[in-house]
């Protein structure tokens, strides 16, 4: 399958998922005024890689910013790799946040209440 | 206006503390620019880093209240409900603090039922809001204008103050909403 590659705009984070190595990413910022557009394509792609997936699938979540309405949207995201997980994969989350930005540290803490996937918080100086 | 009023609006402003103001229909194109204003403004002021995520992630989400708020209201939009569609923001600085105020329309009939959601935020201290965001992010569904209802939560949350409100009753259809967000 392909790999879905879109580059970071003002308001949409880049979107690096790769099918050969099982290693997905996001990293910038996510504050679309409807992110359901632009989740769309990512989910589908989730669900293409979920037919045939690698053994182990990682996904970097490195954003700066995010709005509530792209929030949902990841959680959604987070809920097609909880199923991957137990069906085929293993999938694991590293969690991204600046060093001061105790929101983004919350944020993934709120992800870690909700979902059932091991995630790594990993406290960098900059995204 | 008189030329009187044009430097007594200045006063005003100066008096408090404008950094950026803006009055009008707020669409995804004017949200992009006064966020980069903001951000362009907060470095010029040397704010710590910590404030400036801060300042930034609450003026999202103002933003994008009042700009789903466009949807609101009669359609289409003619001349007459230009004003039923605007809104207004105020950002400022006083005594070390950003404040974020916004205003904006709202049909009386919606009145009561922000209000009580307001007054249950409100009454949360920040495990509680914590606890609230979560099982709200769970259960919520996104409409597809792309707002899930979160909004006010996260506002209140990364704030880390009341939310400071008011209704004003304009006439037998229409109340004015006013937001004031402090942000630690």
């Amino acid at each position: 399958m392909e790999n879905l590659h879109l580059e970071a705009s003002a308001k949409t984070p880049e979107v690096l998922f790769d099918s050969n190595s099982g290693k997905l990413m996001l990293k910038g910022r996510s504050i679309p005024e409807n992110s359901i557009e632009f989740y769309k394509p990512l989910n589908d792609w989730i669900d293409a890689y979920t037919s045939s997936p690698k053994e182990v699938t990682t996904i970097d979540v490195k954003l700066e910013y995010f709005n509530t309405s792209s929030s949902k949207c990841i959680l959604d995201l987070f809920k097609k790799l909880e199923r991957l997980n137990t069906s085929g994969s293993e999938v694991s989350v590293n969690w991204y946040f600046e060093e001061d930005d105790e929101d983004m540290e919350e944020a993934g803490e709120d992800y870690q209440a909700i979902i059932r996937l091991p995630f790594n918080m990993i406290e960098v100086e900059e995204i | 206006m008189s030329l009187n009023n044009v430097y007594n609006l200045y006063r005003t402003m100066e008096e408090e503390n404008v950094i950026l103001s803006f009055k009008g229909i707020v669409t995804a194109d004017l949200l992009s620019s006064l966020l980069n204003i903001m951000e362009v403004k907060m470095e010029s002021m040397h704010e710590e880093p910590r404030v400036r995520k801060k300042v930034f992630n609450v003026l999202v989400e103002c933003l994008q209240n009042l700009y789903h708020h466009v949807d609101e209201g009669p359609t289409p939009i003619t001349k007459e409900h230009l004003e039923r569609k605007s809104a207004m923001v105020l950002i400022g600085k006083e005594r070390g603090h950003f404040i974020i105020r916004t205003g904006n329309y709202i049909d009386n009939d919606k009145v009561e039922g922000l209000k009580e959601r307001l007054n249950k935020i409100n009454s949360m201290d920040k495990e509680d809001l914590k606890t609230y965001y979560q099982s709200s992010l769970n259960s919520s569904v996104v409409s597809s204008k792309g707002t899930a209802g979160l909004g006010m939560i996260d506002i209140a949350r990364k704030s880390g103050n009341k939310l400071d409100y008011e209704f004003l009753k304009i006439n037998d259809e229409t109340s004015f909403f006013c937001l004031n967000v402090k942000i630690d």
